[in-house]
């Protein structure tokens, strides 16, 4: 058994090097970030061992520093993370089999890590199972590595934080300007920018969130005809 | 710690996130425990919603931004042009971010104090 999980980490460790990269640098943002608005060391390991969602804990960050409702908090979660559907749907049959390491599989099906292991196979000779797991502790592990460095970084080194909180303002200018330049989420970037923009001007900076959601979701049905490639009639 | 909040709230909303992305995640499996076609209306939304979510952050995350009084935005413009520039040229997400924030906290801190 112990061999069959060194095997299996052996084999995963060096697919996993670009995640540990990544998940290193914005996790010790995650962790400066949280410590900037006061929030120490047990809060980074709680949220990146509990929660384990790159951009989601950025944002949640906001909902702590600003004493956010349960139901916004709630609500702002369920739309960041709407994503996630999407890739257990893809990833149904690859983890049907998984058996007592199915629940932590599926709770740890980050961006990075679905995009791992839905287009890897274990090498032959390495167990399946074995292998979606170590590839999913160890980008587990980058995650709250990179949280703890930045959160005790942040403690130790007497460093001005101020601005600090532009990493998530960047963070999701890089997302965005990355699906503008996709032909097929440009449309649904401009859409989500626009509906955003309209409610913050009429609701204001404090509520204008969930109005926002609701405007979205209806403008992407309303405009479904032209949004979906796959609609008839729709945009080519 | 803010002290508007106490820590228990505070735990709260880091449970309620913590369930709410488990939920995200474990859904499809309770809910397609086998290969069965999903609601065109689902697959639809698969597409199109993250798009349209990520550009709602961007705006949230200048919420609180303000052109009309000094110092008129300009450190958030020149960084948030400059995280943009980096991403177009480089096309790596670390650098851009890394780069654009230090920019950002030299710019809050030294420049347009």
């Amino acid at each position: 058994m112990r061999e069959k999980s060194l095997n299996a980490l052996k084999a995963a460790f060096p697919l996993t090097l670009p995640v540990m990269a990544g998940y290193l640098i914005l996790g010790i943002g995650f962790g400066l970030l949280l410590q900037s608005k006061g929030f120490g060391l047990p809060w980074a390991l709680l949220m990146s061992v509990g929660i384990y969602a790159g951009s989601m804990q950025f944002v949640a960050v906001d909902l702590l520093s600003s004493g956010a409702g349960l139901i916004s908090a709630a609500l702002m979660t369920l739309m960041v993370n709407a994503r996630h559907l999407f890739y257990g749907l893809a990833m149904l049959a690859k983890y049907r089999d998984m058996g007592k390491a199915k629940p932590y599989l599926v709770f740890s099906l980050t961006d990075e890590t679905f995009g791992l292991v839905s287009n890897i196979d274990p090498p032959e000779g390495v167990d399946r199972r074995s292998f979606y797991c170590a590839v999913s502790a160890l980008n587990h592990s980058y995650w709250i590595l990179g949280s703890a460095v930045g959160s005790l970084f942040g403690t130790m080194v007497p460093l001005n934080t101020r601005g600090v909180d532009f990493s998530m303002t960047a963070l999701f200018l890089v997302i965005v300007t990355g699906n503008m330049r996709k032909k097929e989420s440009r449309s649904p970037s401009v859409l989500g920018i626009v509906c955003s923009v309209l409610c913050l001007a009429v609701f204001g900076p404090d509520r204008f969130l969930i109005p926002a959601m609701v405007l979205i979701l209806s403008a992407l049905f309303l405009f479904r005809k032209r949004l979906d490639p796959n609609e008839k009639g729709g945009a080519k | 710690m803010t002290e508007s909040v106490g820590w228990q709230h505070s735990a709260l909303i880091v449970l309620v996130c913590a369930i709410v992305t488990l939920f995200t995640r474990a859904v499809p499996f309770a809910m397609f425990p086998e290969k069965k076609e999903l609601p065109r209306a689902l697959k639809y939304l698969g597409k199109v919603m993250n798009g349209a979510v990520m550009g709602m952050l961007a705006v949230y995350c200048f919420r609180n931004t303000s052109v009309l009084t000094p110092p008129y935005a300009l450190p958030e413009m020149i960084a948030s042009l400059v995280t943009v520039g980096l991403y177009l040229w480089r096309k790596s997400i670390l650098l851009p971010v890394a780069a654009g924030t230090a920019l950002y906290m030299v710019l809050s801190q030294c420049v347009f104090t």
